[in-house]
């Protein structure tokens, strides 16, 4: 073993690829270069609307969902561990709740989102509470099985949600008096909440809170013998998710006006699913990479785009067994 | 139709349903009771052995007809191609996951899921096939009630697929293979016992029930889609939970079960066919909330 495997403690350096992720990693390790990355990045994400076109911005702005999306979903399944195949449920749970408050009831937006990410908080105790002691395979099947039942009611429950062609009439949100009705505005109302949750995910990671996730994720048995509650840190991590997509929901009604159970299927939470693994598990910056490629990918490479979703499952795979880090390469420690 | 012949018949269209799932269910049941891997794309397979035999008996047609004869032929054809199907399958995504972390390796199961049914799908531009066969709706009546051949051949048809795999995991020495695997793999490492061997040949006969509940249900529904796998996976992951994972006669018992529920829960007046889906999910999450060993499950307190 020792003459062939590379042991972690000698630290030689690596050469190509590897090499290159290694040097950027140690310029960043500086603060001021990493200062300065951030900076000029959110320069460029500010001034994107002063020069591109509305359909570029259109995408940027989908992409700032499944940043949000990717960075609830990550929570649950990078941090603690536990796959969770119904997450699109969560984000029909704030669509619809902040829809028909606001068409409805004639909310004001804004005020619509704290009982909306109240409501998916809540829906994630009650999915989460009775099956998260089980093992973390079953929890998967039951939140595909929770996802299902959530996109049924939203089909069957006519009189709230509309049915099956959907709820329409969402009223466009203001700012201050200003009706945001142009592109622009939403992409910057999306970049705020982007922000928000990127900031929001920085510290929960590195709270005590988000030690404990990583632990019960690592060894639960060992992490509860150390005097973690496992079960409630776990359902901390689910519930944070769950209102994390509850948020994209909201903003995701305000934006399409419209909304139909077919945007909430278990395909979309699929999408979520690959998207992470694609930037790479447990990683807040690889979770904007992920949410990109997913939504340029298929903007980009149009002619295959039916095939969009064989192509990401041969990539999910080749992933799986070569690069179980994602694309945002792996810190070497 | 008195109120007992409503039961009656819903009883022989349940057990046509339950066959269904039990067989899916108990490829399920084999590979996670031998490497722990709740394999997502069961339902995809299932799916895909449904269309390889819709592909088969197109071309007997002209040959042997696609009446019973054509339609078993399908039905084993099928069999063989999708079992080796799940061999490859194994091969090239499970095998290297085998030691990863759990999350990983049903990750790998959901993009093995994203291929099969998006392949089928450009293949069949997402169209529904319609699965022409020769056989017509005569059969036995008892009263009102109305068993079709095709129902009684498709359930007795299952039987011996049970029966048979009942005996090949009990009396031959692969099933004991199987069987010891489950219970500790490295142990047979050391005791000389092929493991991937084994693993395969799980897929396989797994893969294998999967294609012969899908032929059959393409030719009791009389059309196929490729997202026919989605539902009827979790349905039959459902069952297989219902009955207790990993053991077989659960599984077969589960499926029963589970069709049977779900024929009479859509008949109480209130429920409605709408929310059949929600009925047997509605199942699922209490099966696994208040007895996650299933029915013949041993209660184990789980500790991984």
């Amino acid at each position: 073993m020792a003459g062939t495997d590379p042991s972690p403690f000698t630290l030689a350096p690596r050469t190509g690829l590897a090499g290159f992720e290694d040097r950027v990693f140690q310029l960043m390790d500086h603060r001021p270069y990493r200062y300065a990355t951030i900076a000029v990045l959110l320069l460029i994400v500010i001034l994107i609307p002063r020069f591109c076109s509305n359909y570029i911005l259109e995408i940027f702005t989908n992409s700032f969902l499944y940043v949000v999306l990717c960075l609830g979903l990550n929570i649950v399944a990078g941090y603690a561990g536990l796959l969770d195949l119904g997450y699109a449920a969560f984000f029909a749970i704030g669509a619809y709740t902040s829809g028909v408050l606001t068409s409805q009831f004639g909310w004001n937006f804004w005020l619509a989102i704290p009982p909306a990410l109240f409501l998916a908080a809540t829906v994630g105790v009650l999915i989460g509470a009775p099956t998260l002691r089980l093992r973390s395979d079953y929890l998967a099947i039951v939140t595909l099985g929770a996802g299902e039942i959530i996109r049924i009611l939203a089909r069957n429950l006519k009189h709230i949600t509309g049915g099956p062609s959907g709820l329409i009439g969402i009223k466009r949100p203001t700012f201050f008096g200003l009706e945001l009705n142009q592109i622009s505005h939403y992409y910057y109302i999306f970049l705020v909440m982007v922000l928000a949750a990127l900031v929001v995910s920085y510290r929960l990671e590195h709270s005590r809170l988000g030690r404990a996730w990583k632990y019960v994720r690592d060894d639960e048995d060992v992490a509860e013998a150390m005097g973690i509650p496992k079960s409630l840190i776990k359902l901390s991590a689910y519930v944070m998710g769950a209102m994390f997509a509850g948020l994209a929901g909201c903003f995701f009604a305000a934006k399409m006006t419209a909304i139909s159970p077919d945007s909430f299927t278990f395909l979309q939470s699929l999408m979520i699913v690959v998207a992470m693994v694609l930037g790479g598990m447990g990683k807040i910056a690889g979770m904007v990479v992920g949410a990109l490629v997913m939504v340029l990918f298929p903007e980009v490479f149009r002619t295959i785009g039916p095939l969009r979703m064989l192509v990401f499952g041969i990539i999910l795979i080749l992933m799986m067994v070569f690069r179980p880090q994602g694309i945002w390469p792996a810190r070497r420690h | 139709m008195s109120i007992f012949d409503i039961i009656a018949q819903q009883l022989a269209n349940s057990l046509v349903l339950g066959s269904f799932y039990a067989l899916v269910a108990i490829g399920y049941s084999m590979v996670y009771g031998i490497i722990k891997l709740l394999n997502f794309a069961h339902g995809d397979i299932f799916m895909v052995g449904a269309f390889i035999g819709f592909a088969i008996l197109s071309l007997l047609t002209g040959v042997i007809g696609n009446g019973w004869l054509g339609i078993a032929v399908a039905i084993l054809l099928s069999m063989v191609a999708t079992g080796c199907l799940g061999v490859i399958i194994q091969r090239v995504a499970y095998r290297p996951m085998l030691a990863a972390p759990r999350l990983s390796i049903m990750i790998t199961a959901l993009g093995v899921s994203l291929v099969l049914f998006n392949s089928v799908m450009a293949m069949t531009n997402g169209q529904y096939l319609a699965f022409d066969t020769g056989l017509s709706f005569d059969g036995v009546d008892y009263g009102p009630i109305h068993f079709s051949y095709t129902q009684i051949v498709l359930v007795f048809a299952t039987a011996a697929l049970m029966v048979g795999m009942t005996l090949f995991v009990n009396r031959t020495i692969w099933g004991k293979a199987m069987r010891a695997i489950s219970i500790d793999m490295e142990v047979c490492r050391l005791m000389g016992i092929d493991v991937n061997k084994i693993i395969a040949l799980t897929f396989f006969v797994g893969s294998a029930l999967a294609a012969a509940a899908g032929v059959m249900a393409g030719t009791y529904y009389g059309s196929i889609h490729f997202f026919m796998g989605f539902i009827i996976g979790l349905k039959a992951f459902t069952a297989a939970v219902l009955g207790g994972i990993g053991i077989l006669p659960g599984a077969m018992l589960g499926g029963l079960l589970l069709g049977t529920l779900e024929s009479f829960g859509t008949q109480i007046p209130w429920i409605g066919s709408e929310w059949k889906d929600v009925f047997s999910f509605g199942i699922l999450i209490l099966v696994l909330v208040f007895k996650p060993n299933g029915l013949l499950g041993r209660n184990t307190i789980e500790r991984m």
